[in-house]
């Protein structure tokens, strides 16, 4: 029997191409900002417990239960200070355009999250942080928020609630590492985005020191949906303990990259061959998968094949659905060359905070290099390997293991190929002197 | 870590830029954007006031704009905060240009997703028009960066230049926005082979129905 494929009407995003208006009134239409008084009457904790059925897990990446996470914040503030929801739209994983879609194509369904989420967890505002080269996303969201403001919609009273609840949006400029939710905060309170030691958690002390909650774009934009419709509905999407339904973003070598929403743990080729026209040059073609954006260790083409696409799925195959950014690659790819490509990312965007993620990114990037011409010595793949088992773990955020794990993962599956480069590099240098 | 910027000379920049104020519209965004933040909480408006004075200054010299020293201490200065901390900001993230970039700021994507797809045909198309990573054109046109992951993974490999991403390229698309940008001429933006957003090209296989109208699927609930 197949997979049965998420139909149009249990789709949340529908406006995710954008081919419709992200304006109020379109959005209205389509069934955002509907009695959102009546959702918040439902109460505190039963909003919260709604969630938490649902089993919903976060979209940023990490897959936290939202609802659990909702639940850490505190019931009342017994020294005055306020609580704050933080909405990371600082969407910058190689591989991930999801959120994207989400803020300048369905923006008034993340702001009615944020109002019912923000209520939910008694949080007094919400600041949304894009990410810098979001320029035209951040002025549509911003745009939104006025209609929101002026429609009496969030602001005092909200939605005609009782709850008074602000919405703000905040830009980035250009740095990967504001994606982690404490260097967000940082950030936010207007200095270098350099990630906080934990604890103090935000849930106690985050954003000015008050109670916050990061949560990711999609994570908070699907909440109004699933307190209409219910949990049992969305949790009926998808295998137990990964329900829902998910946004995928395909790129790299298939016929048609795209974005779209899909059920929760669908098999990698159907959703290929469904949504993406194949592979570029058939299925024998396949070489490797990222499935989860580029922190995840790579896949090889005959394990990615029939899994199923959701958290326990890759992770028993040693990777992880991450933000469900799919990078494919083919057999044209010079596989040392794209990791390494990846290692140079986590150089560049490495915060220096860290001495093994400050020296360690340089350096596995340097060494990956010469992998790439097999300019090395078999011992230096060991090497290389150790080096990124002596970053992991060890640095504040995951950014260490982050720049790690796609190294491990190419040195898993596709060390053959790297002894393969030294070797004929090294037969190149013996008929060079013999000459 | 990013690379540092060769900062221009101190003498000729403070000349020039010394005396740098908002003008009375960016004083109103500057007012809008503090605004968002609770009382004492200021700061965390530098990162919109470091882009607001930018692009002033990129409207001064009809580029992208820069940061003059002087032009942060004076932004620094707004905040009550100091110089510093400023500086600090303006340094950590990358879309503040420390130095002058051209009329154009090329900056490509080169992260993995754009690699498999060809940016390196993008890159190819800007070095065969003259450009050289991290360098202005002498005629002051184009500046060119190669940056990292810009998020728009399904429509690689693309390029971001000002404000304005282009997608889906390849060598010659690109050498063709470049030749459009020189000419004066206007450019459609987003995908450059006739997608609407990212859905497979040829169009969408889901939501057929938002195509020509704006469905509502709750009646199908």
């Amino acid at each position: 029997m197949g997979f049965d494929f998420l139909q149009d009407k249990d789709r949340i995003f529908t406006n995710v191409y954008g081919f419709q208006s992200w304006d109020l009134k379109a959005a209205q239409k389509r069934g955002d900002w509907d009695k959102t008084a009546d959702i918040i009457k439902r109460g505190n904790d039963k909003i919260i417990n709604e969630m938490k059925e649902s089993g919903l897990r976060g979209r940023g990446g990490a897959g936290f239960p939202t609802g659990l996470k909702w639940s850490f914040m505190p019931k009342e503030s017994p020294d005055g200070r306020p609580s704050f929801l933080v909405i990371n739209a600082d969407e910058s994983e190689p591989g991930s355009c999801k959120d994207r879609e989400i803020l300048r194509n369905d923006p008034h369904k993340l702001i009615e999250g944020a109002l019912i989420a923000g209520f939910a967890m008694r949080a007094r505002a919400a600041y949304i942080y894009i990410r810098g080269e979001y320029i035209m996303e951040a002025k549509v969201m911003e745009a939104a928020v006025k209609e929101a403001y002026d429609a009496g919609l969030i602001g005092k009273n909200a939605s005609k609630s009782g709850y008074d609840f602000d919405v703000f949006v905040h830009r980035g400029a250009g740095a990967y590492i504001c994606g982690e939710e404490t260097a967000m905060i940082e950030s936010l309170e207007g200095k270098k985005g350099q990630p906080r030691l934990k604890p103090p958690f935000p849930a106690g002390a985050g954003l000015y020191g008050c109670p916050t909650t990061v949560n990711n774009v999609e994570s908070i934009a699907v909440v109004p949906t699933i307190l209409r419709r219910g949990a049992a509905w969305f949790a009926s999407f998808g295998r137990e303990g990964n329900h829902g339904t998910k946004l995928f973003q395909v790129s790299g070598h298939v016929d048609k990259p795209a974005v779209f929403e899909e059920a929760m743990s669908i098999p990698f080729k159907d959703m290929i061959e469904k949504h993406c026209g194949g592979i570029t040059g058939g299925w024998d073609n396949l070489l490797a998968v990222i499935p989860g954006g580029s922190s995840v260790p790579l896949v090889p083409a005959e394990q990615i094949m029939d899994a199923p696409m959701d958290f326990d799925g890759l992770k028993d195959l040693g990777s992880g659905l991450g933000t469900a950014a799919v990078i494919v690659m083919d057999k044209s790819t010079d596989i040392v060359r794209a990791i390494s490509r990846l290692a140079y990312f986590y150089k560049h965007e490495s915060c220096g905070q860290c001495t093994p993620c400050r020296e360690g990114t340089g350096w596995m990037w340097r060494v990956m290099e010469k992998m790439r011409d097999g300019d090395a010595d078999i011992g230096d793949i060991d090497t290389l390997y150790e080096v990124t088992k002596q970053v992991e773990g060890h640095t504040i955020c995951a950014l260490g293991d982050a720049a790690a794990w796609p190294i491990q993962g190419l040195i898993r599956h596709f060390r053959p190929e790297m002894e393969r480069r030294i070797n004929e590099n090294k037969g190149a240098e013996v008929l060079e002197a013999a000459e | 870590m990013a690379e540092a910027a060769n900062i221009p000379d101190e003498i000729e920049v403070r000349a020039k830029w010394g005396d740098f104020k908002f003008t009375p519209a960016n004083e109103k965004l500057a007012k809008w954007q503090i605004a968002k933040y609770p009382e004492g909480r200021q700061k965390s408006a530098v990162m919109a006031l470091l882009d607001l004075a930018q692009r002033q200054v990129g409207a001064d010299t009809k580029t992208q704009g820069w940061l003059p020293v002087s032009v942060i201490e004076y932004v620094a200065a707004y905040l009550d905060m100091p110089y510093m901390r400023a500086y600090e900001v303006a340094t950590f993230y990358t879309m503040y240009n420390l130095a002058p970039v051209g009329r154009f700021h090329v900056q490509v994507c080169g992260t993995t997703p754009c690699m498999l797809r060809g940016s390196d045909d993008v890159m190819a198309a800007c070095k065969n028009k003259g450009m050289a990573k991290g360098k202005t054109t002498p005629d002051g046109l184009f500046t060119l960066t190669e940056v990292e992951c810009m998020g728009n993974c399904s429509n690689a490999p693309m390029v971001q230049i000002n404000d304005d991403n282009y997608e889906d390229l390849d060598y010659d698309i690109m050498t063709r926005i470049l030749e459009d940008l020189a000419e004066g001429k206007k450019i459609k933006v987003g995908s450059q082979i006739g997608r609407k957003t990212s859905e497979p090209k040829g169009g969408p296989v889901i939501l057929k129905d938002m195509v020509k109208a704006n469905h509502d699927y709750r009646k199908e609930w």
